[in-house]
C-alpha cells in the first residue's frame, strides 16, 4: 500500500510525536522502496543513533552510508549535520572572505546555529532539499525530529525567515535616528529601557551579527521559499506515524488537520504496535480441562482479558481518527512480539507496509 | 528517595512516550504524601499533567490534589513575568513587551525563550519567588524529549556565554549554578523496556554528564510487563492447543506475553549494566487510559523502589 503512496514521489517526510516508531517506519519504508528496485536515502537529524541501530550501522554521519541489506534498488543512510548544513549555507551566500568569517566567528551566529530549537528542524529541510536538487536518489524518506509538538519543522523555515527579516536587519543596520523610525515612535525610549535590562553586550553582538548577515539576506530567504514550495509539491508525501494511545491518536488528528490547513501533501496514516482482534468468548472452562491446572489456567486467562481490553481500546482509538482522515487511508502494523530494531525487524514490518 | 525529595527542583525527561508525564505526578503525588508543598510544571502546553488528574490546564497554580498544584509555564507569559521583575515597573514593561523592537529582538536572541520557561521553573523553586508567587516545598517539570530537553538544561550557559555582562547573564548564571547543583536539583530519566529506548537513555545519561557534569539520580524504566509464567508453564503452554479459536487466542496470548516479558527483562538487566544511575522498573497498568487509583498506586511503587 506504501508502494502507492509513494508512487511517483521523491520526497516522503515522516512526521508524529514521540514514541510511536517514526525512525523505525521511516527505515522500514526506506528498506521497502529500495527492495522495490528504487535507489533511497533514508535521512534523519536525530543524533541519538535510532537509525544506526536499526539498519545494523554502529554510526551514522554526515556522509551518506550504503546499507549492506540485499535489495534490488540501493538502500543509503545519513545523519545530518544542522550546525554544519548551517556554516555551508553561510559560505555559499557569503559575498566575501571577510563577511564570511564575520558571521562565523560571531557569537550570537553559533549559539543560533547550534542550540536553538527551530533551527535544526529547518536546516533539515535545507539539506533535503539540497539533496533533492542533486537528483541522486529516486526516493528520499525523512525521519523527523522527535520534537513533542510535532509540527515545529513545518514552521522552522518561516521562523527562520522571520529571524533574518530585512526589517530587524535595517534597525540594526541603518544608521541611528533612520533605522529606529523603522519601528516607530517611543523606540528610542525601548532602546534605552532595554539596556538596562538585558546589558549593552548583548545588543552589541546583535547589531554586529546583522550587520555581517545583511548582505546574505536575500539569498537566505530565497532558500526558505525553495524549502516550503519543495514540501508543497505534488512529489512530496507526508506520511503520518502513530501508536493506537489516546495521546498519540489524538496529536495525530490535529496533525492531519494542520497539514491540510498548510495545503501540504498528505499521503496517509501508520499505525504501528495495533493489537488485533482478539475473538469474543469465555475460554475458561476448556482452558482448565485442557492446561490441568487451576492456577495456570486463571493466569492464561487474565493475560487474554488484559489483551483483549486493550485491543478494543486501540480499535475504538484508531476508528475515531480514521473517521477525521475521511477517504485519507491508514495502515496498521500489529504489535509484534519483539520490538523491531534490526534488518530482520524491518522486513518483518514489509509485509504490512506493502502487503 | 529521601534525598531526592529534599531537593528544590526535579527534572523529569525520556525518550517521546516513555511517560514522563506518567512518572512526574507519580513523583509528585509521592512527594505530597510526605508533606512537601508540590508543583508540577508541565512546558510543552500539552494539557497532560491537569488532564491525569482529571482537572484542565491552566497558566495559573492549579490544586490537583492536597498539597499537589500544577502550572503550565507559557513563555510569552514568563517573558513578561521577568520583564516586570527586571524593570521593577509594570508600565516600562507594558511599553517594552508591545514593542515592535522587543519582539524582533526576542526573536532574535537565541535560546531566550528556553531560557525564560526554564528561568520561570527555577522561579518555582526558590524558596524567596522572584516574582511574589506562592513557595513551594519541591517543583517537578515533566521536561521536552531527551535532545530538547537536554537543550533546556542548556539554555541558560548557553545564554551566560552569549550575554557575557550584564543582568541577564547574571541571572542565567545563576540558574545555571542551581542546575547544576546536585544538592537542589536532581534528574530524573524515564525510560522503555526496549532497546532503543535503553540506548538513548545511556545515551542522554552520558551527554548530560559530558556537556553540563549532571549526574542522572535514577532512571525509572516504565510499563515493565509481569513476569507471570514460571518455565514449567510456559512448557506445559506450548504442549497443547485448541480448535476453539477462543482458547486458542488465550493460548497464543499468554505465549506472547512471556516473549515480550523475557525480552523486556533482558533490555532491563542492559540498561542495569551500562547506565551510572540506579534503575527502578514500574509495572504495566492494563487499564486504557490511567486514573487517579492507578497513579496512586504508580507512586507507591516508585516510593517502594526507588
Amino acid at each position: 500500500m506504501i508502494g502507492d503512496w509513494l508512487e511517483r514521489k521523491e520526497v516522503c517526510i515522516c512526521a508524529g510525536s514521540g514514541g510511536v516508531g517514526k525512525t523505525t517506519t521511516s527505515a522500514a519504508i526506506a528498506l521497502g522502496m529500495a527492495a522495490r528496485g528504487r535507489k533511497v536515502a533514508v535521512l534523519t537529524i536525530d543524533p541519538a543513533k535510532r537509525l544506526a541501530n536499526s539498519l545494523g550501522l554502529p554510526e551514522l554521519g554526515n556522509e551518506e552510508r550504503r546499507v549492506n541489506a540485499d535489495v534490488d534498488g540501493e538502500l543509503w543512510a545519513m545523519m545530518l549535520d544542522p550546525k554544519r548544513t548551517f556554516d555551508e549555507i553561510v559560505e555559499w551566500h557569503a559575498p566575501d572572505e571577510r563577511t564570511r568569517d564575520a558571521v562565523l566567528s560571531n557569537r550570537i551566529y553559533q549559539e543560533l546555529s547550534n542550540a536553538v530549537a527551530g533551527s535544526q528542524e529547518y536546516m533539515a529541510m535545507e539539506k533535503l532539499n539540497e539533496l533533492h536538487q542533486e537528483g541522486r536518489y529516486d526516493l528520499l524518506v525523512l525521519d523527523t525530529p522527535p520534537t513533542r509538538n510535532a509540527l515545529d519543522f513545518i514552521d522552522a523555515p518561516k521562523k527562520l525567515a522571520a529571524f533574518i527579516d530585512s526589517r530587524t536587519l535595517q534597525m540594526f543596520t541603518a544608521p541611528g535616528a533612520v533605522g529606529l523610525k523603522v519601528l516607530g515612535r517611543g523606540s528610542g525610549m525601548v532602546f534605552s529601557v532595554l539596556k538596562r535590562a538585558t546589558g549593552l553586550d548583548l545588543l552589541d553582538d546583535l547589531s554586529a551579527f546583522f550587520s555581517s548577515f545583511a548582505e546574505m539576506t536575500e539569498g537566505f530567504r530565497e532558500r526558505a521559499e525553495k524549502v516550503s514550495a519543495l514540501l508543497a509539491d505534488s512529489r512530496s508525501a507526508f506520511v503520518l506515524v502513530t501508536s493506537p494511545r489516546a495521546d498519540a491518536v489524538e496529536e495525530a488528528g490535529w496533525f492531519h488537520h494542520r497539514l491540510l490547513d498548510a495545503g501540504l501533501p498528505f499521503a496517509g496514516v501508520v499505525a504501528n504496535r495495533v493489537r488485533p482482534a482478539a475473538p469474543k468468548g469465555d475460554p475458561s472452562t476448556e482452558l482448565t480441562g485442557l492446561l490441568d491446572d487451576e492456577a495456570l489456567a486463571r493466569k492464561v486467562l487474565r493475560t487474554f482479558e488484559e489483551d483483549r481490553r486493550l485491543a478494543v481500546q486501540d480499535r475504538r482509538n484508531l476508528a475515531a481518527l480514521k473517521k477525521r482522515l475521511g477517504r485519507k487511508p491508514m495502515i496498521e502494523v500489529p504489535h509484534l512480539d519483539d520490538d523491531v530494531h534490526d534488518l530482520r525487524g524491518l522486513r518483518r514490518m514489509d509485509e504490512y507496509l506493502f502487503g | 528517595m529521601a534525598s531526592l525529595f529534599d531537593k528544590r527542583l526535579i527534572v523529569v525527561t525520556g525518550k517521546g512516550g516513555a511517560g514522563k508525564t506518567t512518572v512526574a505526578a507519580a513523583l509528585g503525588l509521592a512527594a505530597a504524601r510526605r508533606g512537601k508543598r508540590v508543583v508540577l510544571c508541565e512546558v510543552a502546553e500539552q494539557g497532560r499533567l491537569a488532564a491525569l488528574f482529571g482537572a484542565s490546564a491552566t497558566h495559573a497554580e492549579t490544586e490537583l490534589a492536597p498539597s499537589l498544584f500544577t502550572v503550565s509555564v507559557d513563555p510569552e507569559q514568563a517573558k513578561q513575568e521577568w520583564l516586570r521583575y527586571q524593570l521593577k515597573s509594570r508600565t516600562l514593561a507594558g511599553v517594552l513587551g508591545g514593542s515592535r523592537l522587543f519582539q524582533y529582538l526576542t526573536a532574535a536572541a537565541p535560546g531566550l525563550s528556553e531560557l525564560v520557561t526554564i528561568g520561570k521553573v527555577w522561579d518555582l523553586a526558590q524558596l524567596e519567588r522572584r516574582t511574589g508567587g506562592s513557595v513551594f516545598d519541591l517543583a517537578i517539570v515533566d521536561a521536552p524529549a531527551t535532545g530538547h530537553g537536554l537543550a533546556m538544561l542548556r539554555a541558560p550557559s548557553t545564554f551566560a556565554a552569549v550575554a557575557r555582562v550584564g543582568p541577564i547573564g547574571r541571572q542565567a548564571e545563576e540558574i545555571d549554578r542551581f542546575l547544576r547543583d546536585a544538592k537542589h536539583t536532581g534528574v530524573i530519566a524515564a525510560a522503555l523496556p526496549e532497546e532503543m529506548p535503553v540506548n538513548e537513555t545511556v545515551e542522554f545519561e552520558r551527554a548530560l554528564r559530558r556537556e553540563l557534569n549532571i549526574s542522572v539520580d535514577a532512571i525509572v524504566v516504565n510499563a515493565v510487563h509481569p513476569a507471570r509464567f514460571g518455565p514449567d508453564d510456559i512448557q506445559r503452554l506450548r504442549n497443547v492447543s485448541s480448535a476453539n479459536p477462543v482458547t486458542q487466542a488465550a493460548l497464543s496470548a499468554a505465549l506472547s506475553e512471556d516473549t515480550r516479558a523475557r525480552a523486556e527483562r533482558a533490555q532491563v538487566r542492559r540498561l542495569r549494566r551500562a547506565a551510572k544511575a540506579p534503575v527502578a522498573t514500574l509495572p504495566r497498568i492494563f487499564e486504557p487510559e490511567l486514573g487517579r487509583d492507578e497513579l496512586e498506586r504508580l507512586s507507591a511503587e516508585l516510593e517502594r523502589r526507588l
